[in-house]
């Protein structure tokens, strides 16, 4: 399986000044990798909504404290997780703890993270919600192109 | 990572230009120059949404929130000159059958 290629992590003070620096840098990280414009455009909203939601979060129970972005890169896809536990997390061991993505939790999350969540979901090809001490949102967006080339994997996987 | 915002009146009503990028930062700026305009009755604001470079549920959030105050009031709200980028957000939440909005 994939391991990453790259990893890069940022720490931000949960506060919404610092939501448009996360973009700036999944701007770059995104262009090097050779995202389109437009789907440079669309992570830049998935993971601004996931920041959005961490720093609202820490300011509705007033503790202050930070959102960590990490971004995997790999070289067929992005993933990216936010976390507003405020404490570095291992990246691998995090994303296993997630689980399979289903329907039905998507829609509890829908209704729970309102606007934001659903333009996460929309925009990014595969988002998984974990809630545990605190919540962390992780997000995969697959080269263009790519994505196809996953699904046929996994329906040749399938049919053998 | 500014916002800026210009207000003037209009015949057709308060014409307001918003320039810069909209989110969780910039957002409640816009709402409080916006809300304040939809005082009193039958209110028409036109915001020029040209130079928004960008726009996430917060920003929508504040136009919703014009848009329901407005409709009450029996005003209205139009959201003009929008980037195929902004309509494409507008349309994929649905709010581009709800709310008056146009490219140019």
């Amino acid at each position: 399986m994939n391991e990453v290629m790259d990893y890069i992590e940022m720490k931000i003070p949960a506060k919404p000044d610092y939501v448009g620096v996360i973009r700036l840098t999944l701007s770059g990280i995104a262009s090097r990798i050779g995202y389109t414009y437009e789907e440079i455009e669309d992570m830049k909203i998935a993971v601004s909504e996931a920041c959005t939601n961490a720093v609202q979060h820490a300011y509705s129970m007033e503790e202050g404290g930070e959102v960590i972005i990490g971004f995997g890169i790999y070289p067929d896809k992005l993933e990216i997780m936010v976390a507003d536990s405020g404490k570095s997390f291992n990246f691998i061991q995090t994303k296993n703890e997630l689980g399979p993505y289903t329907e039905s939790s998507t829609v509890e999350q829908l209704s729970e993270g309102g606007l934001g969540l659903f333009l996460i979901e929309t925009l990014m090809d595969e988002v998984r919600v974990l809630e545990h001490s605190g919540v962390t949102v992780f997000m995969v967006k697959y080269l263009s192109g790519e994505r196809e080339n996953h699904d046929q994997t996994i329906a040749n996987r399938e049919t053998n | 990572m500014n916002l800026k915002i210009e207000k003037q009146q209009s015949e057709k009503g308060i014409l307001v230009q918003v320039a810069g990028e909209i989110d969780a930062f910039t957002a409640p700026k816009l709402r409080e120059e916006l809300l304040p305009l939809a005082e009193g009755s039958n209110k028409s604001i036109i915001v020029n949404l040209k130079d928004v470079s960008y726009l996430d549920s917060t920003g929508l959030g504040v136009f919703v929130g014009l848009f329901k105050q407005l409709k009450k009031s029996g005003g209205e709200l139009q959201l003009t000159d929008l980037s195929d980028r902004l309509k494409r957000l507008f349309e994929i939440t649905g709010l581009s059958h709800i709310m008056n909005i146009s490219v140019n």
